[in-house]
């Protein structure tokens, strides 16, 4: 009964411990909001942690750089999709943001006159286009991994509330549409408890885990994506998923796009540097999804490498044993631990890997969740997005590298501010629907039957395997809809899937089972939008649609879960202060 | 390949025991991960219970006792390992379940050093200026991932678990005192000096032993002690 539940109460609460959620809660508790992060694992472990080469700000210490040239390559990248008041918006305020961590403490490696390293990173020019930029600001190649930690280290100090090893199960959402709070499980203990909040910022990450190989942690099953469309907010542009270019092959490390930055680059079976062929001018540091379709179409026309030329690969022995171990610590670490190569000696074996959920639940640019109405759109009350998990959008159908640690910086910020004045405006907690808590006790109950059944690893399994085959680099009507099809059956047989583990004690197969529901609803999310978009945009790449087709899809994908609709909304290409950047045709 | 593994769930097992399982070779690829393994053991038997996420070293997450030595399972390949492989928690700690345990009091000594950067003078605009031979000195303190591999191999810890702040908190407080743009020398040594916090640690090396990251904490309490002294004279 949903009497009996334990209830706490916060001003406002913060869904995920990633860079995004923690940044919004160090703003929070700096203005003396009563703010709660709850994250589903220590929030060291969440996979911000996991970033490697760096964060984007023109701050011009190496190379002459300014927003606007930020701007405008961000929005190139985007292919056009990218909404252009947020780009705007995060580009302006990224030097601020960087020299902002830099002071919490990150250790970014320094240049010679003591000022923050910066690397060239791909889809990066100066002047609008003109030569190569060095605007990733970086630590080593663990820069997630020290925003994360020092983010964390700041919120300690500001004494933010943290509730470590809970699990969100749903939204609590009343007949007015406001979002009061949610409904989590304490992993330790099984028990369910709900927390009361005047706002809720997902800061849930993104759904790497929808594919088999894939750079994700194991954590990345996009909890707050499916909560959001449970709670019958609609997610936006999911066709779009970044295949990062240099995963390991076929384990799927990630191999961060600064090892190209330093000087890498890519070779097929014939020691071939074959992006000056799809690329004349950027080369390997052309966008991820440019980079990602030539090395599938060099190893689909065989020129791949290995003894099943199902790969190419990164060569970095020429820049020498002093810059790798300078450099790019961590990537050499990992080659030596888990292929016993040596970059200094040996090119490293590599392919496209699941990445990075470009789409996410449609906020605006103060983090604010905003859905369509008759004209025009409206916000839902209470409920923010930040992240990966959210789509502002400021990676439109592609995203840059060096890009989504700004994201979550920029828009975590923005959040919080902007929660700040809701609680000047709703002092009060307003009354908890009691039907929508029943409603997610019922979800999490559901694990609890005990008959005979499917068990929820075969389902992870397959899902993944499906999505691999069906909703991959390139696509076309006819392998998507079979995917839709196979992603249907497996939604029915989810039905019959019943746990072995019933122990309320830190039980991992309920989290597992829970986790896969979610991933469930965003593959359905994802293959429907794609199989709707009848063209090819950054990384929705269609066989059957090869051009980019500004007249009739220059315009944002809204999925519902309900009857699995539809809608669209257009693209913002009016900035805040400067000229639009028009699309034209997009060339590296 | 034999796995001996740890169970134990308190709502239904009167007292821990050590469950075996195999893994037909069939199932084990060269270059497999000790974390692989135990996933595939996982998929057969869901009740198993263990932490982890990233899968390469990152994220901190799976720190276990392997053949009665800490580390992480996705950094272990079995292949080094000798069978029967017996996986056991990391040591001394409260258990949850089976090879999960309670991490709070290793978090507690975390938070208790501060570590967070302190700086008293006004902040520029632009960021504080740092020379690479300056921020050198952070490499091998930074890069720790909070997996308690180390203090939880560490007999001091276990010992005085409420008053030692063992290895992992220790190599933290250093990484600040090591920074040259923190101001708060003084008082961070002066909140580890006394015979627990800092001194219980005997030098035994069992932290820099075992450390997943290639890290040498027992370098950086060496570190502090240097600077206590300097501090003294």
């Amino acid at each position: 009964m949903s009497m009996d539940l334990p209830r706490r109460q916060f001003d406002t609460l913060v869904i995920g411990a990633g860079g995004g959620g923690l940044r919004a809660a160090l703003q929070l508790a700096q203005a003396d909001a009563n703010v709660a992060v709850v994250s589903k694992v220590f929030p060291t472990r969440s996979h911000t942690v996991a970033a490697q080469g760096g964060i984007n700000a023109a701050l011009a210490n190496v190379l002459p750089d300014n927003w606007h040239w930020h701007m405008y390559d961000t929005i190139k990248g985007s292919d056009y999709l990218g909404d252009q008041d947020a780009i705007e918006y995060m580009c302006r305020a990224a030097s601020h943001l960087v020299v902002e961590l830099e002071h919490a403490g990150v250790p970014f490696s320094r240049l010679d006159n003591g000022k923050i390293y910066q690397r060239p990173f791909g889809g990066q020019s100066q002047n609008f286009g003109g030569e190569q930029a060095a605007r990733t600001c970086a630590a080593a190649d663990r820069t997630g991994h020290v925003i994360l930690h020092t983010l964390y280290q700041q919120n300690i100090r500001a004494k933010t509330h943290f509730f470590d090893e809970y699990f969100a199960i749903d939204l609590i959402r009343d007949d007015n549409g406001f979002i009061l709070g949610v409904l989590v499980l304490e992993i330790e203990t099984g028990e369910p408890l709900l927390i009361e909040a005047k706002t809720t910022l997902l800061a849930t990450g993104g759904a790497g885990q929808l594919f088999r190989t894939n750079t994700n942690a194991h954590i990345n099953t996009g909890d707050g994506l499916a909560m959001a469309l449970r709670a019958g907010i609609p997610l936006q542009d999911m066709e779009f998923f970044q295949f990062h270019p240099t995963g390991v092959a076929g384990r799927g490390m990630l191999i961060t796009e600064g090892a190209r930055g330093e000087g890498g680059y890519l070779i097929n079976k014939d020691g071939e540097r074959f992006m000056e062929r799809y690329a004349p001018h950027a080369k390997d540091l052309a966008s991820r999804d440019v980079v990602s379709r030539a090395i599938f179409t060099e190893v689909k026309e065989g020129r791949g490498c290995g003894p099943d030329a199902d790969y190419v690969l990164l060569k970095l022995d020429h820049l020498g044993k002093e810059v790798l171990d300078k450099r790019l610590p961590g990537i050499c670490e990992t080659s030596r631990t888990f292929l016993h190569i040596e970059p200094a000696e040996e090119p490293i074996p590599v392919y496209p890997t699941a990445h990075y959920t470009m789409g996410g639940i449609p906020t605006n640019r103060f983090g604010q969740v905003v859905v369509p109405v008759e004209q025009g759109e409206e916000c839902i009350p209470g409920l923010y997005a930040v992240g990966e998990c959210a789509c502002v959008s400021v990676h439109g159908a592609n995203r840059l590298g060096g890009n989504s640690l700004l994201d979550i910086v920029v828009f975590g910020r923005a959040a919080g501010n902007d929660i700040i004045q809701f609680l000047k405006n709703n002092r009060y907690h307003r009354k908890i629907d009691e039907n929508s808590v029943q409603a997610a006790l019922d979800h999490l109950h559901r694990w609890d039957k005990k008959d005979e059944g499917e068990s929820v690893a075969g389902i992870r399994t397959d899902l993944q395997a499906v999505m691999e085959e069906y909703c991959g680099v390139f696509r076309t009507e006819e392998i998507l809809k079979q995917g839709l099809e196979k992603v249907l059956e497996i939604e029915k047989r989810m039905e019959h899937v019943r746990l072995k583990d019933h122990s309320k004690i830190f039980n991992t197969a309920r989290i597992e089972a829970l986790e896969v529901e979610n991933l469930l609803d965003l593959a359905v999310a994802t293959v429907t939008s794609a199989l709707a978009r009848q063209e090819s945009r950054g990384a929705h790449s269609r066989i059957d649609y090869p051009d980019r087709n500004d007249k009739q899809w220059l315009k944002h994908s809204l999925f519902f879960k309900e009857g699995r609709r539809l809608d669209y909304k257009p693209v913002t290409l009016q900035p805040l202060s400067v000229e639009t950047f028009p699309p034209k045709p997009r060339v590296y | 390949m034999k796995f001996l593994i740890y169970r134990y769930d308190p709502e239904s097992d009167k007292k821990p025991f050590m469950q075996t399982f195999e893994l037909h070779s069939k199932d084990v690829q060269p270059g497999m991960m000790l974390r692989d393994a135990l996933l595939k053991i996982k998929s057969r038997d869901e009740t198993l219970a263990f932490r982890h996420s990233c899968g390469e070293g990152v994220c901190g997450s799976d720190a276990i006792n392997i053949n009665g030595k800490n580390g992480l399972g996705c950094l272990t390949a079995l292949s080094s390992l000798k069978e029967p492989i017996e996986v056991r928690p990391v040591p001394g700690m409260p258990i949850i379940r089976d090879l999960v345990v309670d991490m709070s009091q290793f978090f507690h000594h975390y938070r208790a050093v501060k570590p967070w950067l302190i700086v008293h003078d006004s902040e520029p605009e632009v960021e504080y200026l740092q020379s690479p031979e300056d921020r050198d000195k952070l490499d091998g303190l930074y890069e720790c991932i909070l997996c308690g591999c180390c203090s939880t191999a560490c007999p001091s810890f276990w010992w005085n678990p409420d008053k030692f702040r063992g290895p992992a908190a220790l190599l933290q407080s250093y990484r600040f005192l090591a920074d040259s743009r923190d101001q708060a020398t003084e008082e961070r040594l002066e909140d580890l000096d006394g015979p627990y916090r800092m001194f219980r640690c005997h030098t035994i090396m069992n932290c820099t032993n075992v450390c997943p990251k290639g890290l040498n904490p027992s370098a950086a309490i060496n570190n502090i002690k240097k600077l206590m002294v300097k501090d003294m004279v």
